[in-house]
């Protein structure tokens, strides 16, 4: 038993959190007002290597394992919730699976770009019908010749509107239900992909969420990721692993919403004291903090499941995701209410958080879905 | 080009309560957390810098304990080759004059072209350790220096003086130049800089590595937080009223 993160760990952490707090605290703001996409923020990132964290060296990566993953994550997030899940979906929705299920030709051509930054990856699995109920999807991929004819329409898909790299999801074979889902590398030039809505998103506002409009899309048939059929697995095990970095921004995002309240309530006066004096306000900082305590350990766990090679971690990728967006929905709450009114407008940073925050319940399986995935584990 | 860059690992103050010990020599340094010294990240930025424009290497000396070797590390990371630790544990108490000292003891042995400080530290303020350490090695030395650039085996240096002046020097090599802050901007570590740096060798001196007697010229009495004098003035009126004032307050005060 060790609770000690390695020297390299604590150098990234370091380093990762004197970056974020000094080159993307400051834009922070302005991102989320304008919602646009922040290129800027992810050129300095692809010079510190932060892009392809879990990517191997020879593949243009740092070749980090996933507790470093997740600490990058939280430390970015823990500034800017926006920033933090490009890169968890850069890391872990995209380069992970070509990593993991690519060919070497695969890895060779699109793994590099994606470290470099030169092109940002996304993942499209949900459809405008089809959310927790993946199986439900409705988009086809048939074979004629060298290519796949894709068509359907993927919704909400984080980085979408930006990415030049996609992993795609679409069945190959209806009939065999989840097991005809197969996975395909898109790129953002191929004939018959366009962009559709650009969401309007109440909270990590310059994600470049946007739908994918797939008609008639000729994929060569290279770019199958993995073989025909495997869609699904490759699906489920790449969201065992996103879960890992997602939880840890729920965590990033808690801790930056608990930094301001500290420094709200020990500025703050009423009845002649700083308000941090209060029990009741100290009631809420003692519970914020052992929330984010309990649930960085929980995302440290699921890492260190991962990075030790267990084949089944599910559960406690789940169990980590789940509890980690609940507190943080719940801290950021406590943070505002620590506020008062200020915190109700957009003149304090905690404003910015609250709505971050909500989107760690819904996205990358809701939280329903993940007490369905860790119920299903323990009854098995 | 051979350069050494000393550093220091000191408590981040600036936000932080900072209480006296009970000793009343130190202050409470458990729950502060450490960092490289503010100027001294910039002369090792600056170190860097002509390393990579001259070629040669970079060696980072820190007199700390046995946590400086995280930031020695780090210097590493970002592009250092060597590190040294010198056991800060064998040798304090310690004052500017014996910080210098055992420094010069160790550097005169190395190789250097040009020896980098920062031009002052934010624990102790003493601004003593780089000019000392230039006059026991006999060099020339310039503090306060916001540019730094190397022609001909000799550097012309900018300094910053009082009251906005600018003093521009040519000083021969080998020479110390203790570095302002904002002469650079320092870079981050990689994380790929980061993971080889992460199996690199620190080398260790203690007390035994040292020749001869080193010893503090001065002894630290007493630290104390100043009493506090109530001497705030709430303005009060309109915004124009206000900042009519306030103008006025800072024009007597002479700072404007």
């Amino acid at each position: 038993m060790n609770f000690d993160l390695t020297s390299d760990q604590k150098m990234l952490q370091d380093q990762v959190r004197k970056f974020a707090r000094t080159e993307l605290a400051p834009v922070a703001p302005e991102i989320d007002k304008s919602g646009e996409f922040p290129w800027e923020n992810l050129k300095k990132m692809a010079k510190l290597g932060l892009l392809g964290i879990i990517i191997p060296e020879e593949y243009g990566g740092s070749g980090f394992d996933f507790i470093s993953l997740a600490i990058a994550v939280e430390e970015i997030s823990r500034v800017c919730a926006t920033t933090g899940v490009i890169v968890a979906v850069n890391n872990s929705l995209c380069a992970y699976p070509i990593l993991q299920f690519g060919t070497e030709e695969q890895k060779k051509k699109y793994l590099p770009p994606l470290c470099s930054g030169e092109k940002i990856g996304a993942m499209g699995i949900t459809e405008p019908n089809a959310g927790s109920d993946v199986a439900g999807m409705e988009s086809t991929a048939r074979l004629e010749g060298d290519y796949y004819i894709l068509n359907g329409t993927k919704r909400f898909i984080t980085n979408g509107g930006e990415a030049g790299i996609y992993v795609v999801f679409a069945y190959t074979n209806k009939e065999m239900k989840h097991k005809g889902i197969s996975a395909f590398i898109v790129e953002r030039d191929t004939p018959g992909f366009t962009l559709g809505k650009h969401e309007d998103l109440m909270g990590i506002r310059a994600t470049a969420n946007c739908e994918l409009i797939f008609e008639d899309c000729k994929i060569p048939k290279e770019n199958l990721l993995g073989e025909e059929g495997q869609g699904f697995k490759i699906c489920m095990n790449t969201l065992d692993v996103s879960r890992i970095d997602i939880g840890a921004q729920a965590v990033g995002i808690a801790q930056g919403a608990l930094d301001e309240a500290i420094k709200y309530s020990k500025e703050r006066k009423a009845f002649g004291q700083p308000i941090c004096n209060f029990e009741m306000i100290q009631s809420m900082l003692a519970e914020m903090a052992t929330q984010i305590h309990a649930a960085r350990l929980m995302v440290y766990y699921a890492g260190y499941c991962k990075d030790k090679g267990m084949k089944r971690f599910s559960k406690e990728a789940a169990m980590a995701k789940y509890y980690a967006s609940s507190i943080t929905v719940d801290v950021a709450r406590k943070a505002l209410q620590i506020h008062g009114g200020y915190g109700y407008t957009k003149d304090y940073t905690i404003e910015r958080l609250y709505r971050d925050a909500k989107i760690l319940e819904l996205y990358e399986g809701t939280s329903e879905i993940q007490k369905l995935v860790i119920a299903r584990e323990l009854t098995r | 080009m051979e350069i050494v860059v000393c550093i220091k690992r000191v408590p981040q103050t600036a936000e932080a309560e900072v209480k006296v010990d009970p000793s009343g020599r130190d202050i409470v340094k458990d729950r502060l957390t450490f960092d490289i010294n503010e100027a001294d990240s910039y002369a090792l930025e600056q170190a860097i810098l002509l390393k990579e424009k001259y070629g040669g290497s970079v060696t980072a000396i820190s007199l700390g304990p046995a946590e400086a070797e995280d930031t020695l590390r780090i210097a590493l990371a970002k592009g250092a080759d060597n590190a040294l630790r010198i056991k800060e544990e064998d040798f304090t108490p310690l004052d500017g004059y014996k910080t210098a000292l055992i420094l010069y003891n160790i550097i005169k042995d190395l190789k250097y072209n040009v020896i980098l400080t920062g031009c002052i530290a934010t624990d102790d303020g003493y601004s003593q350790v780089g000019p000392i350490i230039a006059e026991l090695l006999g060099i020339p030395h310039a503090t306060l220096v916001t540019e730094l650039e190397i022609k001909d085996e000799k550097a012309e240096v900018v300094r910053e003086l009082e009251g906005g002046l600018l003093e521009r020097l040519e000083i021969n090599l080998p020479a110390l130049f203790a570095v302002q802050t904002g002469i650079n901007e320092p870079r981050y570590a990689s994380l790929l800089a980061i993971r080889r740096a992460a199996k690199k060798e620190i080398k260790t001196l203690g007390g035994a590595d040292i020749q001869g007697e080193v010893k503090s010229l001065s002894v630290l009495e007493k630290l104390y937080v100043p009493p506090v004098e109530r001497r705030a003035e709430i303005l009060s009126g309109s915004m124009d009223e206000i900042s009519e004032k306030l103008v006025q307050i800072i024009k007597e005060k002479g700072l404007l």
